[in-house]
């Protein structure tokens, strides 16, 4: 009975001293005081010896389990302490997750790119590969082979930027319609967007701005394609089931030509592109013969559709490369 | 083209309101630009009569008028000067309303009492005019509602008509059309020849008949040209935007918009001699009538006498032999201009007339007899006069033909994709005022006078289209044999190149492609730019030999707008002259200038410098996936610092380095002398230089373990080290595997005038472990090589 009292005791002790541990190091140490080799628990089974034969599995076992209680007692302060441990840890290492990220904020595309990549795309998903050219153009491939000729009242609708008699900024992208004609027969169906120049500076005009036109050179191609592939390409473009409307208009170039309005949802048309079919002398200009091919074309101002689509209300804007307005349109 | 609403409807009275025609002018391809009414919204306003007018007891300007609405007497007090007695005017008695809902209400004007008021045009909303009252004609009925006299309840109608349709420039032109559109019923004014009543002939001579083949003089003898116009003229005319001179020219103005024929009348004595029609002697000089003095060149048409020339033919009449308030005869021209011999004449001379914009896109050339004896019978109605003989001269084979044209049924089918009843297009084009024969499966055409448009078959498919209505016309769906396009993995594309730079912060610009020639200088002293013949400005006059200019100004944009952190790169030709001719070459450029990252919490604020901008330059590179192709030699630029810049080398499949564009700092004089703040550092590279990628290739990968070795070296501190990784990688066998610099130093420690530098050196064999000996012997290579070639100490 006094051996079972110090047992008690013992492990009485040892677990107020494990409750008291701060750390596993010390943990460690009442391990190796009460249970290592030389410990006191395990002394008292090298004690047993002095027991009667009859009574020593009992009393080895009350020491067996009191050492197991104690190997659980410090598995269990462990456990605690390394969770505490942990815990404390994490708690600081903690971030505001508030702060804003660090590095390099991403730029943006110009409003003017990322509308003429809009429109290429449609556009390839139907077969149209997208041709360019150069700016400064000679006066055949902007006018004279697209019908019309020196001192056509036509030209007064381009106030044309001239180099000399024969060389000019291209005031619209139709010469590189005729230059892939001149190399290219039939079927052609491209795009050609690009930089153009007129004449003229003021709130709704700048002397530079970018078309995208487009071209579809094929047997049997009639107004009905004409129809259907701008229709389409408008309500793709606004997202939107317009209404779109053609009314006749005049391009030496085309024949018929066409100018297409959509509907403002205010009751108001708003005029958004020219098209027409290809007029048969500009073919036949470029080596393609107009009985067996027929075709369209059509352009359309970038930066007027880029201020319908995002609302910029001045043209000037894009070209000012304030990073600001830059920075809100991309 | 203006015109008055009822004007129009004197000619043909379609069921439409007001709103409709204008959206059926607009679909028929005559552009309706706007349609206003005629009038500002006003009511009691009425013809009122001054009885008398007396000086305003308290005021020098002021006078104080009686008038009659003709029941009942008012005073009214005016400061209009040409308040008189007898004049007839717009009379706003007290309780009309003006537009800009001005009521009037009886007032007192320096203590006398006012019952209304007398108004101007500008008041009514009829015109600008504010010069004075209106002056009504005197056989106006006094008390008549004003609106309901000059028949105010109108539009105007403002039509941008197109080149080709010069047909429609007109009155009559219109009716025309909007009889077409309507299957309506257009009336014409009874044409009457007017006899002659002397006989005297004016002499004419057509000298130059290819540009002027029909000319028409008659001569009017003793006209009244102090003669008031007619109240419904000058409303017309004043509903076209003409002002309302003299009788003379608002005849020949009316019959001008009537039937779309310019004419122009001479004082006839100031005539020397007979009328000849020829082009000008070089630098002939003719005073028009705006005042302004032309010296002409030798191919202009003008209307001369038998000493001078006397108008400009087509474009404007001459100031010396213009009708003038002592006029007593006149001689009337009525003629036809070639379109192409008077094509951009008026224009040459920065002119644009109401004649001249008829006879550049084309006068029916059919219509002279016409317009003489429509404008002879106006003018003798308002200004008298004795009439004589109509005299002609034409040259009938310098007028223009109109050959037959041809529609094939067929033609018209598919390029319409319907197949119009036969009927509906006979009378299409029959009410256009073509004749028409079937031919079975085509049709004849002849085509009238006034069309200058209809030549082609194509021609004739437009007109039935658009009469058809292209709304009507059917619609496909888009149909193409599906062909996919070879896409070159290798090339990269500008999209590619654009995002890796968005990506890296950079904002996309877009600057003019012409510049100002003295930033080209400052950037590119040693190409001449292109100049532009007709710059709208000397800051955009040049085209541009480098995208630098247009982006440094950006950023100077920028910085003047606080905002000084800016990365912008830009895509876009340069055009260079060259002895083989102008090259137009595709270019990619950037700029960054400020701090190197937004400011922020963890940011320090450091500027950006040389390597940020290779950092992003290697980038674009690397897309290529053959960095080894390219090399970095410091070298000068005009634009660039010394000290930071480099020309941009890439190897071409014959081996051989070519420029492919450069990279530096803006030389500090140059940011200086355009107001840059603070240091930016810029690239330009050539496009297709940085499309050429390479396809990757697979290499196994070694399961064997990689050896390194770290070398410090002492080196001369000007010693490019882009050299020295070079020669490691030349000397360090085949299996070496990367070489990496890892520390760049100078400082405490190292001796004046020398650089330390730390390599990392590591080696993998694909099939063995490689060993100590192996790599020290490889080393040493490299050891012994820096050495002699760089001078390069190894560090203790």
């Amino acid at each position: 009975m006094e051996n079972d009292a110090t047992l008690e005791a013992r492990v009485k002790e040892a677990l107020e001293q494990l409750n008291q541990a701060q750390d596993t190091q010390t943990l460690d140490q009442l391990r190796v005081q009460y249970l290592g080799k030389k410990g006191e628990l395990t002394s008292l089974l090298k004690s047993l010896g002095q027991l009667p034969a009859e009574e020593r599995p009992q009393a080895g076992e009350k020491i067996n389990q009191a050492k197991q209680q104690v190997q659980e007692a410090i598995n269990q302060r462990k456990e605690l302490l390394d969770s505490q441990a942990l815990n404390a840890k994490l708690a600081a290492e903690a971030v505001d997750v508030t702060l804003p990220g660090r590095g390099q904020p991403s730029g943006g595309l110009h409003p003017v790119t990322r509308t003429i990549a809009r429109i290429e795309d449609f556009f390839s998903t139907i077969g149209f590969s997208v041709a360019e050219g150069p700016e400064v153009e000679d006066d055949y491939h902007n006018f004279e082979a697209l019908n019309i000729p020196a001192h056509h009242p036509a030209r007064a609708m381009h106030d044309t930027f001239y180099f000399d008699a024969h060389t000019l900024l291209r005031t619209h992208t139709s010469p590189v319609q005729v230059r892939t004609m001149e190399e290219q027969q039939p079927p052609i169906r491209i795009i050609c967007p690009g930089r153009v120049y007129r004449c003229d500076s003021d709130m709704t005009h700048s002397p530079m701005f970018h078309q995208v036109e487009g071209l579809l050179i094929d047997e049997n191609i009639s107004f009905a394609d004409l129809k259907g592939i701008l229709q389409q390409f408008l309500r793709a473009f606004f997202e939107q089931d317009l209404r779109v409307r053609f009314r006749p208009s005049y391009f030496p170039f085309t024949e018929p030509s066409i100018e297409v309005d959509v509907d403002r949802g205010d009751g108001r048309w708003l005029e958004i592109l020219g098209c027409g079919m290809v007029h048969p002398k500009v073919l036949e200009m470029s080596g393609i013969d107009p009985e067996k091919y027929t075709g369209f074309a059509f352009g359309m101002g970038v930066e007027r559709l880029a201020m319908l689509r995002y609302g910029v209300d001045d043209l000037r804007l894009f070209f000012d490369n304030d990073m600001k307005f830059l920075g809100q349109l991309s | 083209m203006k015109f008055s609403e009822l004007w129009l409807r004197e000619w043909v009275n379609p069921a439409l309101d007001t709103e409709a025609l204008e959206t059926q002018l607009s679909l028929a391809g005559l552009e309706v630009d706007g349609c206003e009414p005629a009038a500002g919204q006003f009511s009691g306003v009425v013809v009122g009569e001054i009885l008398a007018a007396e000086p305003h007891p308290n005021a020098d300007k002021l006078q104080v008028c009686q008038v009659t609405d003709g029941e009942e007497e008012y005073q009214v007090v005016c400061g209009a000067p040409n308040a008189r007695a007898g004049l007839k005017t717009a009379f706003a008695k007290v309780g009309s309303i003006l537009p800009g809902d001005f009521k009037i209400k009886k007032a007192k004007l320096r203590q006398v009492e006012s019952q209304g008021m007398l108004s101007s045009e500008k008041e009514l909303g009829l015109s600008d005019n504010h010069e004075g009252i209106m002056e009504l004609a005197e056989d106006a009925t006094n008390g008549q509602d004003l609106r309901f006299y000059l028949n105010l309840n109108d539009a105007i109608f403002d039509v941008d008509l197109t080149p080709n349709r010069s047909d429609c420039l007109s009155i009559a032109g219109m009716a025309r059309e909007v009889g077409v559109l309507n299957r309506a019923r257009v009336n014409q004014p009874i044409f009457k020849r007017v006899p002659p009543t002397h006989d005297e002939q004016p002499q004419i001579t057509l000298e130059a008949p290819h540009a002027c083949p029909k000319y028409l003089g008659r001569i009017i003898k003793g006209v009244n040209i102090q003669a008031p116009t007619p109240i419904w003229m000058k409303e017309k005319l004043r509903r076209s935007g003409i002002r309302s001179l003299d009788p003379v020219v608002d005849v020949t103005n009316y019959v001008m918009l009537e039937l779309g024929q310019p004419l122009h009348a001479f004082d006839k004595a100031q005539i020397q001699g007979g009328i000849r029609v020829r082009l000008a002697e070089d630098r002939e000089k003719l005073v028009l009538l705006d005042g302004s003095e032309l010296e002409l060149t030798a191919d202009t048409l003008v209307i001369a006498d038998h000493s001078k020339a006397l108008a400009l033919a087509g474009i404007m009449g001459g100031e010396h032999s213009g009708c003038t308030e002592n006029t007593q005869d006149i001689l009337l021209e009525v003629a036809y201009f070639d379109p192409l011999a008077l094509a951009g004449k008026a224009r040459n001379y920065g002119l644009h007339t109401d004649a001249s914009h008829r006879f550049e896109r084309g006068v029916d050339f059919q219509v002279q007899e016409r317009a003489m004896e429509r404008a002879t019978e106006l003018l003798l109605d308002i200004t008298g006069g004795e009439p004589g003989p109509v005299v002609e001269a034409v040259q009938a084979d310098q007028l223009p033909t109109r050959p037959d044209v041809t529609l094939r049924k067929n033609r018209l089918e598919q390029l319409l994709a319907i197949r119009l009843p036969d009927e509906e297009v006979t009378d299409i084009l029959t009410r256009l005022g073509l004749k028409v024969e079937d031919l079975g499966d085509a049709w004849q055409v002849q085509v009238p006078s006034y069309r200058f448009d209809i030549s082609l078959e194509v021609d004739l498919i437009e007109e039935v289209a658009r009469v058809y209505g292209y709304d009507k016309l059917p619609v496909k769906a888009p149909t193409a044999s599906l062909l996919l396009q070879s896409q070159p993995e290798a090339r990269i594309t500008l999209r590619q190149l654009r995002s890796t730079l968005v990506a890296r912060g950079y904002q996309e610009a877009v600057t003019y492609s012409f510049i100002d020639p003295k930033w080209s200088q400052a950037f590119d002293p040693d190409n001449t730019p292109l100049p532009l013949a007709n710059p709208i400005s000397t800051e955009l006059s040049v085209m541009r030999t480098s995208l630098l200019p247009g982006l440094t100004k950006a950023l100077v944009h920028n910085q003047k707008r606080q905002h000084p952190r800016v990365r912008l790169f830009e895509s876009g030709l340069r055009f260079v002259q060259t002895p083989e001719g102008l090259i137009q070459e595709p270019m990619l450029a950037g700029l960054i200038s400020g701090a190197r990252l937004p400011e922020g919490w963890s940011n320090q604020d450091e500027a950006v410098d040389f390597f940020d901008l290779k950092g992003d330059l290697e980038a674009l590179l690397e897309l290529g996936g053959d960095s080894g192709s390219w090399q970095f030699k410091p070298a000068e630029h005009p634009a660039l610092h010394p000290g930071q810049s480099a020309e941009v080398l890439c190897q071409q499949a014959d081996g051989h380095w070519l420029s492919a564009g450069w990279l530096g700092a803006l030389h500090p004089q140059l940011s200086k002398q355009l107001d840059v703040r603070g240091q930016a550092l810029v690239f330009e590279i050539r496009l297709d230089s940085l499309q050429a990628g390479k396809l990757p290739r697979f290499k196994s990968l070694s399961r064997f373990p990689e050896m390194r070795r770290d070398l410090a070296l002492l080196v001369d501190e000007g010693l490019p080290v882009g050299q020295l990784l070079q020669e490691a990688e030349n000397q360090g066998g085949e299996w070496l595997q990367k070489v990496t610099l890892f520390d760049v130093y100078q400082g405490k420690g190292v001796p004046e005038g020398k650089k330390s530098l730390a390599l990392g050196l590591t080696w993998q064999h694909p099939s063995r472990t490689l060993t100590d000996e192996e790599i020290n012997a490889q080393v040493d290579q490299i050891v012994t090589a820096f050495s002699q070639g760089f001078a390069a100490e190894l560090r203790s």
